[in-house]
C-alpha cells in the first residue's frame, strides 16, 4: 500500500485509557478503549478528514499518531520513519516533520510568552538559525504569512483575538518547516465570520508550502469543503474512508448516512423537504463497547449477525473502503 | 483565485486591548484594593524603622544593659521604657525587627524552594513519583507544626556557635531556626504547586511544546513555572507572615533565637514575667509583630485577586 | 401588529465594567405573535443572548443596565414589573432553556424534585399531580423509562437527555413562549436533528411560539418561520425565513451565508471570509457598526447608523446600500 507519494502511514494504531481506582497500590479496573485500532494512509499534499461524534476518539488518534500520549500499539510512519518507536535525537528529527494546531485558541498559546518567544520555541528546540535575531526575522516573516502584522511580535497572547490567537497557533507549527500538520478541530471555537478567514489561510499555506493535513473536526460541512479524503469514526473505529464527493453523495455505512442526513443544510427550501435518518439512543460507552459491529445498537438496520461478528473492513470501490456487513 | 496574497483588509491587525504585559494588569488591578495598598504602605514603615533606625541607635547600645535603669516606663530618654536589665526597648525592637523579618524572608526562600522541586515533580511526572512525595507531605501535614518546631528546635539548638556576618556577631541559633522554619512549612505550597502543574500540564500549549520535541526539564521551567507564579507569591507572601510568628512563638517558649540577639519573639518571652507590671514590654513588640503579619496577610489577598491567572478584565 | 404576543421597542442594554462601558444592546425593536417560531441569529458578542436575558429580568444589575425599553407581553410592560412579579411569569408564561443543560440542573436534586417545583409553586398541583404531570412530561421529550428515572440524579443522563428534562421542565406549565438559548450548540449533530425534531413537535401540539436564539444559520432555515439577523447590538435585518435565504437584504448576511460551506454542495470555490472582526462594545456606536468590514460600503456608513427599514413586505434591513444593484437606497 506505501509507496513514495505516500507521507503518512499509521497501522493498527491503539490507544487505551486505564481507568484505575486507588491511591498507592493503583488498581485497574477498566480500560477506556479510545482509539482501537485504526489504519490509514495520508499521500502528499492531501487532505485527509477525520470526522465523528464527540468521544468517538478521533481527536486522541491525531495526539496519539505524534505520540503525544504513549500508544498502546500499532505504529505511525511519517516521511519513512517511525515516530512512535523513536527515542532521543531521531525522534526530535521526525518531530520537526509534523506539527498540530489545536482547537482553544486560549488554552493553547502560554499566556506568559510573547508571540515571539512562542512562535519561535520550535526553532530554538531544533537549532535552526545560529542566533535569536534571525529567529525573530524568521518569525515576523511567519506572522506575515499568517497574516499578521509583524509588529505584533513583542505582544502577548491576551491581547489577541480567538481569530488572531489561532493564526498565532498556525505560525508555531509551520516554524519547523513541516511535512505534516495534524488540525485538530482548529476551527470549531471560533465565529462563522472568524472560521471562513482561518481555513482560507489554511488552503493557501497547503498551497504554497505543499502541506499535507489531518483535518479532524465535526463540522462535515467544512470537512467537505477543505478534504481530499474523509474518514468516519465511531467508538474509537474507523468504520469507513472515502474521497470526499464519493462520501458525501454515495455514503455506504448506516453511520455514515445517519451522520450526513443530521447537518443541517442552510436553505430553508431544501431542508424542510429532506428526509432524516434520526439515529435513537446516544454513543455507548468506550469503556464497554458493544459487540460485534459497534453501531448495532443504535443502527436502523442492523440485522442478527451485526451483534456477534466484527465487520470486515474492505474496499468496495477503488478508495472506498467500509465495514458493515449489509454493503455488498 | 488560488495563491492570493493577503491584501491589507485582510491583514487581521486591530487589537482589541491596549498593551499591558500581565504585570501591568496586575497593579491595576492591586491598585484597586484599598486595604491592599494600606498594607503596602504599613509594611514599607516597619522596613524603615527596622533597617533606617540602625542608623539611630548602634547595636551596641541595644545589647547595652544598665542594671539601674531596669523596667523604666516610656519616657523621653527611653520611648518604648527599658526591659528587667535596663535595656532599651526602642534599640531593641529595631535590631530585633531585622531579625525577624529576615527570618521571615529567608525561611521563606527555603520554602519556596522545596515547595517548587517537591510540588513540581509530583506534578508533573505524576504516578509512583507523585505517590511516594504526596504522602511524605500528608504525613508532614498531620504532625502539627507547633510540635515538629518544638521537637526540631530542641534537637537542632541548644549549643550552636556564634556566626559573624558583615562585622555583626549574631547567635547561630537564628540560622538554625531558619532552616527549622523552611523545612517545616513548604507541604501548603507544594500541593498548590502541584494542582497548578497538574491542570497546567494537560493545556494544549503544554502539548504544543512536547509536539515540537521540547525537552521535560525545558516544558517544567520555561513553560510551567512561569504560569504558577501568582499563586507561588501569593501563598509565599502569606507565608512571611507565618514564619515571623512561628519564630515568636518558639522564640516565645524560650527555644528560639538565643539572647543576647534579639527578635520581636524573644523580647516577648522576657516580658512574659512582667505582663502586668510593665505592659510596655510586651505591647512594643507585640504591636509590631501584629502589624507586620496583617500587612502582608492585606498585600497577600490583594495580590490573589491582582494575580488571578483566569480574570482577563483590568 | 396588535396582535403581537410580545412587542419589544428600543430595548437597551449596557454593563458598566472597571474597563468601560459595554454596548450590549442598543435600542433593538422587534415583536413575536402567537405560535410563531422566531430565530435570533448572531455570532458571540452580538447581543442575542443579552437581549432575550434582559427580557426576562435576568441581567445582573449592576454591572447591568437596561437604560430604555418597553417589552409588552400580553397588554403589560415587562420591564416594569417586580421581581416578585417576574418570578410568576418566569417558567410559567416564558420559559428558557439554555446551552449548557449541564449548569442549568442542580446536580444534588433529583430530576422529579427539580420537575415538580415549578409546578407546585405556579399551577398549585399536589405532588402526586405534578409527578404526574413531569412523567407524562418526560414521555412527551422521548425519555424511555420515564417513571423509573424521575427519581434519579443530573449526572446519571447523557447531555441530549440533560437538555431533553430542560425542554421537559420549560414546557411543565405549559408556557406561550419558550425563549431557547443555543440548546443544542453544545450537542453533536445527531443528538442536535432529535432535539430540533423534539421541539418542532411539541411547538405543533402546544401552539407554543418559539424564540430560537443560535448562530447557525442551517438550524434556522430548518425551524424558523421568521428570522432577526443581529450584529454588534443592534437588528441588521429581518425577514421571513424564505426571503432571508433567497434575498438577503443586509451585506452582513450576505457575506455569512456566503462564509458558510455547503454539505450539499461539491467543493469549487474559495469561501468567501469576512475581513476583520466583530467590533469592540467598549467604543460608543458610531455609524453603521458594520461599515469596517463591508464590501459595500459607502461614505455615508462610516457617518451614520442606517435604521432598520422595510425594503420588502415583512423584510427589514439596516443599511444605507441596496445589496442587489450596490446602489445607495
Amino acid at each position: 500500500m506505501s509507496d513514495s507519494n505516500t507521507l503518512v502511514e499509521v497501522k493498527n494504531l491503539k490507544k487505551h485509557f486505564p481507568v484505575t481506582r486507588g491511591i498507592i497500590l493503583q488498581r485497574k479496573v477498566g480500560v477506556v478503549r479510545a482509539v482501537d485500532g485504526i489504519s490509514f494512509s495520508i499521500q502528499r499534499g492531501e487532505t485527509l478528514g477525520m470526522v465523528g461524534e464527540s468521544g468517538c476518539g478521533k481527536t486522541t488518534a491525531g495526539r496519539t499518531m505524534l505520540g503525544l500520549y504513549p500508544a498502546t500499539d500499532g505504529s505511525v510512519i511519517i516521511d519513512g520513519d517511525d515516530i512512535l518507536h523513536a527515542r532521543g535525537k531521531d525522534q526530535l528529527k521526525i518531530r520537526r516533520k509534523a506539527q498540530i494546531i489545536f482547537q482553544d485558541p486560549y488554552a493553547s498559546l502560554n499566556p506568559r510568552w510573547t508571540v515571539n518567544s512562542i512562535v519561535s520555541e520550535p526553532m530554538r528546540v531544533h537549532k535552526l538559525f545560529a542566533t535569536e535575531k534571525e529567529r525573530s526575522e524568521r518569525a515576523k516573516d511567519l506572522l506575515g504569512m499568517v497574516g499578521l502584522s509583524p509588529h505584533l511580535l513583542n505582544r502577548f497572547p491576551h491581547e489577541f483575538s480567538g481569530g488572531q490567537r489561532q493564526r498565532i497557533g498556525i505560525a508555531r507549527a509551520l516554524a519547523s518547516d513541516p511535512l505534516f500538520i495534524v488540525c485538530d478541530e482548529p476551527i470549531s471555537a471560533l465565529d462563522v465570520s472568524i472560521q471562513a478567514q482561518v481555513v482560507n489561510l489554511l488552503e493557501k499555506l497547503q498551497d504554497q508550502l505543499s502541506l499535507t493535513y489531518l483535518f479532524v473536526a465535526h463540522d462535515l460541512s467544512m470537512v467537505r469543503h477543505i478534504c481530499d479524503r474523509v474518514a468516519v469514526m465511531y467508538l474509537g473505529v474507523i468504520v469507513e474512508i472515502a474521497e470526499q464527493n464519493e462520501l458525501y453523495e454515495n455514503p455506504l455505512h448506516p453511520y455514515t448516512q445517519a451522520l450526513l442526513s443530521a447537518v443541517p443544510v442552510p436553505d430553508p427550501r431544501k431542508e424542510r423537504a429532506r428526509k432524516r435518518t434520526i439515529l435513537v439512543g446516544d454513543v455507548p460507552s468506550p469503556i464497554n463497547p458493544p459487540s460485534g459491529c459497534r453501531f448495532h445498537p443504535r443502527c436502523p438496520v442492523a440485522i442478527e449477525k451485526c451483534k456477534d461478528i466484527v465487520p470486515e473492513w474492505r474496499e468496495v470501490s477503488p478508495q472506498h473502503w467500509v465495514a458493515c456487513h449489509l454493503v455488498n | 483565485m488560488n495563491n492570493q496574497t493577503p491584501t491589507l483588509s485582510e491583514l487581521a491587525d486591530d487589537l482589541i486591548t491596549p498593551p499591558l504585559t500581565l504585570w501591568q494588569l496586575g497593579w491595576l488591578r492591586f491598585r484597586r484594593h484599598k486595604m491592599a495598598l494600606f498594607g503596602g504602605v504599613i509594611l514599607i514603615l516597619l522596613f524603615i524603622f527596622a533597617f533606617g533606625g540602625a542608623f539611630l541607635y548602634t547595636e551596641k547600645y541595644a545589647n547595652f544593659n544598665d542594671t539601674s535603669q531596669r523596667l523604666l516606663a516610656p519616657s523621653a530618654e527611653h520611648p518604648f521604657g527599658t526591659d528587667s536589665i535596663g535595656r532599651d526597648i526602642l534599640a531593641r525592637t529595631i535590631y530585633g525587627g531585622q531579625i525577624s523579618l529576615f527570618i521571615g524572608l529567608v525561611s521563606v526562600i527555603i520554602e519556596t524552594i522545596l515547595g517548587i522541586i517537591i510540588g513540581a515533580l509530583a506534578g508533573y511526572y505524576g504516578g509512583v513519583i507523585d505517590a511516594i512525595l504526596m504522602r511524605i507531605t500528608e504525613a508532614m501535614l498531620n504532625i502539627p507544626t507547633i510540635f515538629l518546631l518544638i521537637v526540631m528546635a530542641k534537637f537542632f539548638g541548644g549549643n550552636v556557635p556564634e556566626i559573624e556576618i558583615a562585622g555583626r556577631v549574631f547567635s547561630g541559633s537564628v540560622i538554625v531556626i531558619i532552616v527549622i522554619i523552611g523545612a517545616t512549612s513548604w507541604m501548603y505550597l507544594a500541593r498548590i504547586v502541584r494542582a497548578e502543574f497538574l491542570s497546567l500540564k494537560e493545556n494544549e500549549f503544554i502539548l504544543a511544546a512536547r509536539a515540537t520535541g521540547t525537552s521535560n526539564s525545558q516544558i517544567i521551567f520555561y513553560h510551567i513555572l512561569p504560569n504558577t507564579v501568582a499563586p507561588i507569591i501569593v501563598s509565599s507572601t502569606l507565608s512571611v507572615a507565618n514564619a515571623i510568628l512561628a519564630e515568636a512563638y518558639i522564640s516565645f517558649l524560650g527555644l528560639g533565637v538565643m539572647p543576647p540577639t534579639a527578635t520581636w519573639g524573644n523580647m516577648l518571652e522576657s516580658s512574659a514575667k512582667y505582663l502586668d507590671s510593665a505592659p510596655w514590654l510586651w505591647f512594643f513588640p507585640g504591636m509590631l509583630i501584629l502589624l507586620t503579619v496583617l500587612s502582608i496577610n492585606f498585600i497577600g489577598d490583594g495580590m490573589r485577586d491582582a494575580l488571578d491567572p483566569r480574570s482577563r478584565t483590568i | 401588529m396588535t396582535s403581537a404576543l410580545l412587542q419589544v421597542t428600543d430595548l437597551q442594554t449596557r454593563f458598566h465594567t472597571p474597563e468601560g462601558i459595554v454596548h450590549a444592546v442598543n435600542g433593538i425593536s422587534f415583536h413575536i405573535n402567537e405560535g410563531e417560531t422566531v430565530a435570533i441569529v448572531g455570532e458571540s458578542g452580538c447581543g442575542k443572548s443579552v437581549s432575550m436575558m434582559s427580557l426576562l429580568k435576568l441581567i445582573p444589575t449592576p454591572p447591568g443596565e437596561i437604560s430604555s425599553g418597553t417589552a409588552i407581553y400580553r397588554g403589560t410592560d415587562l420591564l416594569q414589573k417586580s421581581e416578585r412579579e417576574m418570578e410568576d411569569i418566569r417558567g410559567k408564561d416564558i420559559a428558557m432553556i439554555f446551552q449548557d443543560p449541564m449548569t442549568s440542573l442542580n446536580p444534588v436534586l433529583t430530576l422529579g424534585r427539580q420537575l415538580t417545583e415549578s409546578m407546585r409553586e405556579h399551577l398549585g398541583f399536589t405532588k402526586e399531580q405534578a409527578e404526574e404531570r413531569a412523567v407524562q412530561m418526560l414521555e412527551q421529550v422521548g425519555i424511555p423509562d420515564a417513571r423509573r428515572r424521575i427519581n434519579e440524579y443530573p449526572h446519571q443522563f447523557s447531555g441530549g437527555m440533560r437538555q431533553r428534562v430542560m425542554i421537559a421542565m420549560a414546557l411543565s406549565c405549559a408556557p406561550s413562549l419558550l425563549i431557547a438559548d443555543e440548546p443544542t450548540t453544545a450537542l453533536d449533530v445527531t443528538i442536535q436533528a432529535q432535539i430540533v425534531e423534539l421541539v418542532a413537535r411539541i411547538r405543533e401540539s402546544l401552539h407554543m411560539a418559539i424564540i430560537w436564539i443560535t448562530h447557525d444559520l442551517g438550524v434556522v432555515a430548518g425551524m424558523a418561520d421568521r428570522v432577526i439577523v443581529m450584529y454588534a447590538g443592534f437588528i441588521v435585518e429581518e425577514a421571513d425565513v424564505n426571503d432571508l435565504y433567497d434575498s438577503p437584504g443586509h451585506p452582513y448576511t450576505l457575506a455569512l451565508l456566503a462564509a458558510l460551506p455547503r454539505i450539499d454542495r461539491r467543493r469549487d470555490h474559495h469561501l468567501k471570509s469576512i475581513a476583520g472582526s466583530p467590533p469592540n462594545l467598549l467604543v460608543a456606536p458610531h455609524g453603521c457598526p458594520f461599515a469596517p468590514r463591508c464590501e459595500f460600503v459607502i461614505e455615508k456608513c462610516r457617518q451614520e447608523n442606517p435604521p432598520l427599514i422595510q425594503i420588502e413586505k415583512n423584510h427589514s434591513s439596516a443599511c444605507w446600500v441596496d445589496v442587489k444593484t450596490g446602489a445607495p437606497r
